[in-house]
């Protein structure tokens, strides 16, 4: 097999930004397409979950180990300033993707779980104050859940929750009128993970700066499917994470608007975030780095930079046309399956569709169909209130990437139908 | 080499999981614990009544969730019935090692229940449903009542 090198060469090839959607050239970047699960040519459908990497990102990460590992913002030597050239390159690739006006606006984390962290403890800490609320939605990951309510716990605030209705929308009405004075945090996922469900960030973001709430918005499943643009949004925070957009787990990064980032304290304390240090004293260094204490996960910062370069290499404007024919697809294959349900029919979906199937549990359903080679998420999608308020424990979630065709859903309905089968 | 699935949900699981034996609860039970898988979110409530000899009279389970973990609580309260403490704590270990062994071990008995759970062997993802009940028992016989036990 032709790797590295060689491989990355065909990154012209793969596509020129127009023209049909060419899903097996897409699929050939990517090397674990070839495994076989169970003897089945494996059909990955949880993207949602973490994305498959493409020799794009793969052979990025490796290059820079062979030739340019250094540290960054340290050294005078040659690599190091490399090092740190492409580690500021791929901080401008990330604001280029989010529509940020000035790279200082983004800060490499480990992802949309630390993101939140970060927000919570830092700007939280030093706004909120007893009686303060804070909205989230019924619909959220536990990453936009918990951070909050430690929040809470901390300063006495309260915790707000905007009901979902039966299609797995957020219902607007109930949304604005638990926004008010008191409300200092409206944090929203853009895409559910759990539902598939497309917020309209945009409404709900102009709803809570109304009101003068400052607004976070969890972005992990929205980056890998759509574009997103966090000043058209008008949010004052954007969450994402690189493993759900083709880059490695434990990169991710946090959109801050400049001048908030720059009033915010530090939130971990250390190396890279200083200016100077004296016993008596420290000076912190500025936004993005006062926020990256310690050695930052470089090679997985680059990794990132290029997942941004292999999305705009094939559009982004194409890859949601594509994902939304097959996730429409799917979800209709779905529902001709006696006994089917999806759990949640939003007016707006991409990436994911859930569902229960009568007399088979999710954890059966994805035993069964993974012995067909179908790899699919079952369980709550660390989601457990959206679970509960459709009265579910749990489901099975199919969702996909850059990757998945016609073929998979036939490989899906299949599988799904053995598993009748066993249990009828 | 592919293992099929029909390997793991023999009719002797599908039947316990359908039509599990003993879902229910026990009136005034000597012992009764709640188990929870947090991977899934199955919760099992189980029963336990010792007569006055000190062996088991009555179990029961209420809850589960997927076939594995219906099918084994379901088999369990089967198993255990009849049975001194001593004797039920050997089934536990020997029900425990048959799941976690490696290699295949001695040829499966098709008549024997249990040997229908140990197929669950080949996918170590669901070992965790197939043990909860029979943790959650043990747990319930120590007298933990109200405990919550996790597999996870």
């Amino acid at each position: 097999m032709s790797t590295s090198a060689a491989a990355s060469s065909g990154h012209a090839r793969l596509q020129s930004g127009t023209g049909a959607y060419d899903v097996e050239a897409v699929r050939r970047r990517f090397p674990i397409l070839e495994r076989r699960i169970n003897g089945h040519p494996l059909v990955y459908l949880d993207s949602a979950a973490t994305t498959q990497k493409p020799l794009d990102v793969l052979d990025a990460m490796d290059a820079f180990h062979r030739e340019k590992n250094a540290n960054v913002h340290r050294g005078v030597h040659t690599l190091s300033v490399e090092a740190t050239e492409v580690y500021e390159a791929a901080r401008d690739k990330v604001r280029r993707l989010l529509g940020a006006s000035r790279p200082e606006e983004i800060v490499f984390l480990r992802g949309v779980t630390e993101a939140m962290n970060l927000v919570a403890q830092s700007w939280g800490r030093a706004n909120v104050r007893a009686g303060d609320e804070i909205l989230i939605t019924h619909m959220e990951h536990h990453s936009n859940i918990v951070p909050w309510q430690m929040l809470c716990e901390q300063t006495g605030a309260t915790l707000k929750v905007a009901p979902v209705d039966d299609r797995g929308e957020v219902i607007l009405d109930a949304f604005e009128k638990l926004l008010n004075e008191r409300t200092k945090i409206a944090a929203f996922v853009h895409i559910s993970n759990a539902l598939g469900t497309v917020n309209p960030v945009h409404e709900m973001a102009r709803m809570s700066k109304q009101v003068g709430a400052i607004v976070v918005i969890d972005g992990a499943q929205a980056t890998p499917h759509e574009k997103v643009d966090v000043r058209g949004i008008g949010c004052d925070f954007y969450a994402i994470s690189g493993h759900k957009m083709y880059a490695p787990t434990g990169i991710g990064a946090l959109y801050g608007r400049h001048e908030l980032l720059e009033a915010m304290p530090p939130w971990q304390g250390g190396g890279d975030m200083i200016l100077s240090v004296t016993f008596e004293g420290t000076t912190y260094n500025v936004p993005p780095q006062k926020f990256e204490a310690g050695t930052p996960n470089i090679a997985g910062a680059v990794a990132l930079g290029a997942a941004v370069d292999f999305l705009d290499g094939i559009g982004l404007d194409r890859i949601g046309a594509h994902e939304s024919a097959v996730l429409e697809r799917m979800a209709s294959a779905l529902r001709e399956i006696p006994g089917l349900r999806l759990i949640g029919e939003p007016g707006r979906r991409a990436g994911s569709v859930s569902f229960v199937v009568d007399e088979v549990h999710p954890h059966d359903l994805g035993t069964v169909v993974d012995q067909e080679g179908v790899a699919i998420r079952t369980g709550h999608h660390c989601a457990q209130p959206l679970m509960e308020r459709f009265g579910v424990p749990a489901t099975a979630r199919a969702s996909i990437g850059v990757y998945n065709r016609e073929a998979d859903i036939e490989a899906l309905v299949s599988a799904i139908r053995k598993a009748i089968e066993i249990f009828s | 080499m592919s293992f099929d699935a029909q390997e793991l949900y023999r009719e002797v699981i599908v039947d316990h999981s359908r039509r599990p034996r003993n879902r229910r609860a026990i009136e005034s039970p000597t012992g009764h614990a709640v188990g929870h898988n947090p991977l899934c979110g199955d919760r099992v409530h189980v029963y336990v009544k010792l007569d006055n000899d000190g062996k088991i009279e009555d179990v029961s389970f209420e809850g589960g969730g997927c076939a594995i973990s219906t099918a084994s609580a379901s088999i369990m309260t089967e198993t255990m019935v009849g049975h001194t403490l001593d004797e039920a704590q050997k089934l536990f270990e020997s029900f425990h090692e048959r799941l976690t062994r490696n290699g295949e071990g001695p040829p499966s008995d098709e008549l024997d229940p249990i040997s229908a759970i140990e197929g669950v062997r080949r996918f170590p993802a669901r070992v965790k449903c197939a043990t909860l009940a029979w943790h959650t028992l043990k747990a319930a016989i120590d007298q933990r009542n109200g405990d919550v036990v996790k597999t996870e």
